[in-house]
């Protein structure tokens, strides 16, 4: 059967708050509870639960043949637990439906697969036992790398990690005049499959739904069923991979993206052969094509899907580098506040907030950043990472 | 003897360092009972009276008068758009010229009202309300009596120079900084003009330093005996015992002021580089705001020293004090200082500084270490001898201390007085 596979990213930072020099050595608590409190609220509002809600309904309707996947960082899952159980409870149900596959992924939606081995088998290790902890002893199957990061090393890692398949952006350059419609394999260990996001397809419903000057405006389901059925009959498999706060978030309500993903699985039954799997099920049911070659990481990020909306700058390698020379440090503390810092601080939307690619991507990056430049989140992180250094150095 | 002073800011309300510097003068003043009427802008109501305020903004100016039109049609000249503002970053600069576009329209207006309400900043109409303020100073000089006109940098001049051709009394100009000092070589050229006109149409001229009256001797052809140089005195001699507690290990250097080219930030960042590179024990911060702000702290980046390198951002009031109280070494490492007020701030502190021969405070502060403002060895050698060698460090304190005693605008509006009663007999 050819599917369509939709995977959701659903995660949430710590943020920061305003951290003065003066603070260094006196303060040591560094989140901003009342903006972290406040977003999470808006975002539960306007998508979180009227999304999941709108996914059970569709699950109920269709009886078990619409599904999805979700990977939940363990950031947003512990915000969930303090700030919003509402919505934690609505994801337990969804899950519950057995209709609802969870990946896995690193707790702190951190960058740690390039710099370190030890440091990343931790993280999917932790957030391995929060799922588990959270849902019922679920233990999930796939992987999927922070912001979709993969290269053959990575995967390498993964696999080793005991995963059998990983998602990861169809990024041109590594597909050439390949098709991310079919299931490959990593070229250093081909017991992992992956899954290669339709970025096209995909980003006409993240992107592009709601903008008034794309050619193709308005999307609907039988504009979006017709782009369906243009997809050559042997390949089988469609990812859909974005964004959750796509629904109702990025995309608002207005625009008409509930009622767009409301219709989509009755338009997929009735005219297409197309039917909805979750990735094991793809892994589980398609014979994978060969191998795909990515020497160098790729992201689901920005034009050029790399790695420069986080790391590449100076203000960028020198806050990540002083971050993870503490490692070692870290791993000998039995602080628990040690640790909680050291995995919120490596999330990476804190790098994210240092990209200075204004030019190109700087919109979508100003609109998701607290701070007022790069330059601001670069001296607001290093202020506080100061004083997480000086408290590693007080220990003992 | 009854003198009519032009300024352009006054306490509380200011946002640069003439302000501080024409309340330092005024009290003097008041402290010899010296008669004052002194012009701003805009007042707000909470000055401190030391003298007999006037707002510009409240004169009614008769436009009957027909020696205003002369003076009028002499600073039309003036109200071409010019771009005042040094440093815009681009969007800034769009939006600036988007405004100014907008605003334009509406300026003929407000030249045919009676009075002009001023906003007494450096906006974006600045050269305007500059050229409206001479014409309310010719207004002034008709309806106050005084036998001399004394007038504070170029905002200030074109009044100046209106009120002396009203009343015909000597005038003054105060040059506490010039174009030069705040723009580098790339002056804006209206000015510069400003700047030479006031010069030219002073009796005399009182530069705020020997550095500064080389420049007016240099770049605006003045002759040399018609500048005096009067250093400037702070405030306070007192020295402030803080009971700040610095919540670091390491030793602290500082740098605080606007982050421009006039400031050298640059070689404060490159200095602190090389003392962390032979000691780990220091943390440097740099406070403090302006257009090189994120060049410094891309720099620090490039550096690797960014956990060691600190940006406060601008600060305000206590902070500025307790930044002072927390330091163990205050470092000036500007390119163009005409005075410089704030290494005497660090002293009154017990802060040990080290500042840029290119200051005109290098003048009369005798117990600091002085460098050339892009010697960054020297800079970084002077910091780590200051942190690691207590006795040169202690006797700067104390002897500094000393020194502060005799720097009082007492003093300095004695010698004004004195240059006051020459001009107006010649």
């Amino acid at each position: 059967m050819r599917t369509i596979c939709f995977y959701f990213q659903v995660h949430q930072p710590f943020r920061l708050k305003p951290y003065r020099f003066f603070e260094i050595g006196d303060d040591h608590y560094y989140w901003d509870d009342f903006s972290n409190k406040s977003i999470i609220r808006k975002v539960a509002e306007k998508c979180y639960l009227p999304m999941n809600n709108l996914l059970l309904e569709l699950i109920e309707k269709h009886q078990g043949r619409f599904k999805v996947s979700f990977s939940l960082s363990g950031t947003l899952l512990e915000q969930l637990e303090v700030y919003a159980p509402d919505v934690l409870e609505s994801f337990q149900r969804l899950v519950a439906t057995g209709k609802v596959e969870l990946l896995n992924e690193t707790y702190a939606h951190s960058l740690c697969s390039l710099k370190s081995k030890s440091e990343f088998e931790s993280m999917v290790n932790k957030h391995q036992q929060k799922i588990k902890d959270l849902f019922n002893g679920y233990t999930p199957k796939v992987f999927r790398n922070t912001e979709l990061i993969y290269s053959d090393g990575i995967g390498k890692m993964v696999h080793e990690m005991g995963f059998d398949a990983i998602l990861t952006e169809g990024a041109k350059h590594i597909l050439g005049w390949k098709s991310p419609n079919y299931l490959y394999e990593n070229a250093l260990e081909p017991k992992l499959k992956v899954l290669l996001k339709n970025f096209r397809l995909s980003d006409d419903i993240a992107f592009r739904f709601g903008e008034k000057k794309w050619s193709d405006y308005p999307l609907t389901t039988d504009k979006f069923v017709k782009w369906i059925n243009q997809i050559p009959h042997e390949e089988e498999v469609l990812n859909l991979f974005m964004d959750y706060e796509t629904f109702g978030e990025h995309q608002w309500a207005e625009t008409g993206i509930f009622e767009f993903m409301r219709h989509l699985p009755e338009a997929v039954f009735s005219k297409t052969n197309f039917g909805f799997n979750t990735p094991s099920e793809v892994v589980a049911h398609a014979s994978p094509v060969g191998n795909i070659n990515v020497p160098t990481p790729i992201s689901w990020a920005d034009e050029e899907r790399d790695l420069t909306a986080w790391l590449g700058n100076d203000l960028q390698d020198e806050a990540f580098d002083r971050l993870y020379e503490l490692e070692n440090k870290v791993k000998k503390s039995k602080d628990p506040e040690i640790q909680r810092d050291w995995n919120y601080l490596q999330t990476s939307d804190h790098f994210y907030y240092m990209c200075t690619k204004f030019f190109s991507d700087g919109d979508i990056h100003a609109y998701f950043s607290p701070y007022e430049s790069p330059y601001d989140a670069f001296i607001n992180y290093m202020n506080v990472l100061s004083d997480f250094i000086l408290r590693l150095k007080n220990e003992k | 003897m009854k003198v009519l002073m032009f300024g352009w800011e006054f306490p509380p309300h200011i946002s640069g360092g003439l302000g501080t510097a024409c309340y330092g003068l005024v009290k003097g003043m008041a402290h010899h009972n010296q008669e004052l009427i002194f012009v701003v802008p805009k007042l707000w109501g909470d000055e401190d009276p030391l003298a007999e305020f006037v707002n510009a903004s409240d004169v009614e100016i008769d436009y009957r008068e027909r020696r205003f039109r002369q003076i009028w049609k002499n600073l039309t000249y003036l109200e071409v758009s010019s771009f005042l503002i040094p440093y815009l970053d681009p969007e800034e600069y769009r939006k600036y010229t988007q405004r100014l576009k907008e605003d334009n329209e509406g300026l003929d207006e407000s030249v045919l009202s009676n009075k002009f309400s001023f906003s007494g900043k450096y906006g974006k109409d600045l050269i305007m309300e500059v050229s409206r303020y001479a014409l309310v100073a010719g207004q002034i000089a008709k309806n106050k009596d005084h036998d001399l006109i004394h007038a504070h940098d170029w905002l200030s001049f074109p009044a100046g120079i209106a009120a002396k051709s009203i009343s015909g009394k000597p005038l003054i100009a105060h040059v506490h900084a010039t174009e030069f000092d705040r723009s580098g070589q790339t002056v804006n050229q209206q000015v510069f003009d400003i700047e030479k006109a006031g010069m030219e149409a002073a009796d005399k001229i009182i530069a705020v330093s020997q550095l500064t009256k080389n420049t007016i001797v240099q770049k605006y052809g003045i002759p040399e005996s018609k500048v005096v140089v009067v250093h400037n005195a702070v405030l306070d001699t007192s020295i402030i015992k803080s009971k700040e507690e610095k919540k670091v290990p390491e030793k602290i250097v500082t740098f605080l002021g606007r982050i421009t080219f006039q400031k050298g930030p640059e070689y404060f960042v490159e200095a602190a580089s090389k003392v962390l590179g032979k000691d780990e024990n220091v943390r440097f911060v740099m406070a403090g705001s302006g257009d090189l702000l994120n060049r410094m702290v891309q720099r620090v980046a490039e550096l690797r020293i960014g956990t060691k390198f600190h940006f406060t951002g601008f600060l305000k009031g206590d902070d500025v004090d307790k930044m002072f109280a927390l330091s163990d070494v205050y470092v000036m490492p500007s390119v163009s200082e005409p005075f410089g007020i704030s290494p005497l701030e660090a002293v009154r502190h017990n802060t040990p500084v080290i500042i840029s021969k290119q200051s005109g405070v290098a003048e009369v502060l005798q117990n600091a270490v002085k460098i050339d403002f892009w010697d960054i060895d020297a800079m970084a050698d002077a910091i780590f001898a200051l942190l690691h060698y207590e006795g040169i460090s202690r006797m700067f304190k104390e002897m500094g201390r000393e020194e502060l005693k005799r720097l009082k605008w007492e003093h300095v509006a004695e010698r004004v007085i004195k240059i006051y009663k020459e001009t107006i007999k010649k």
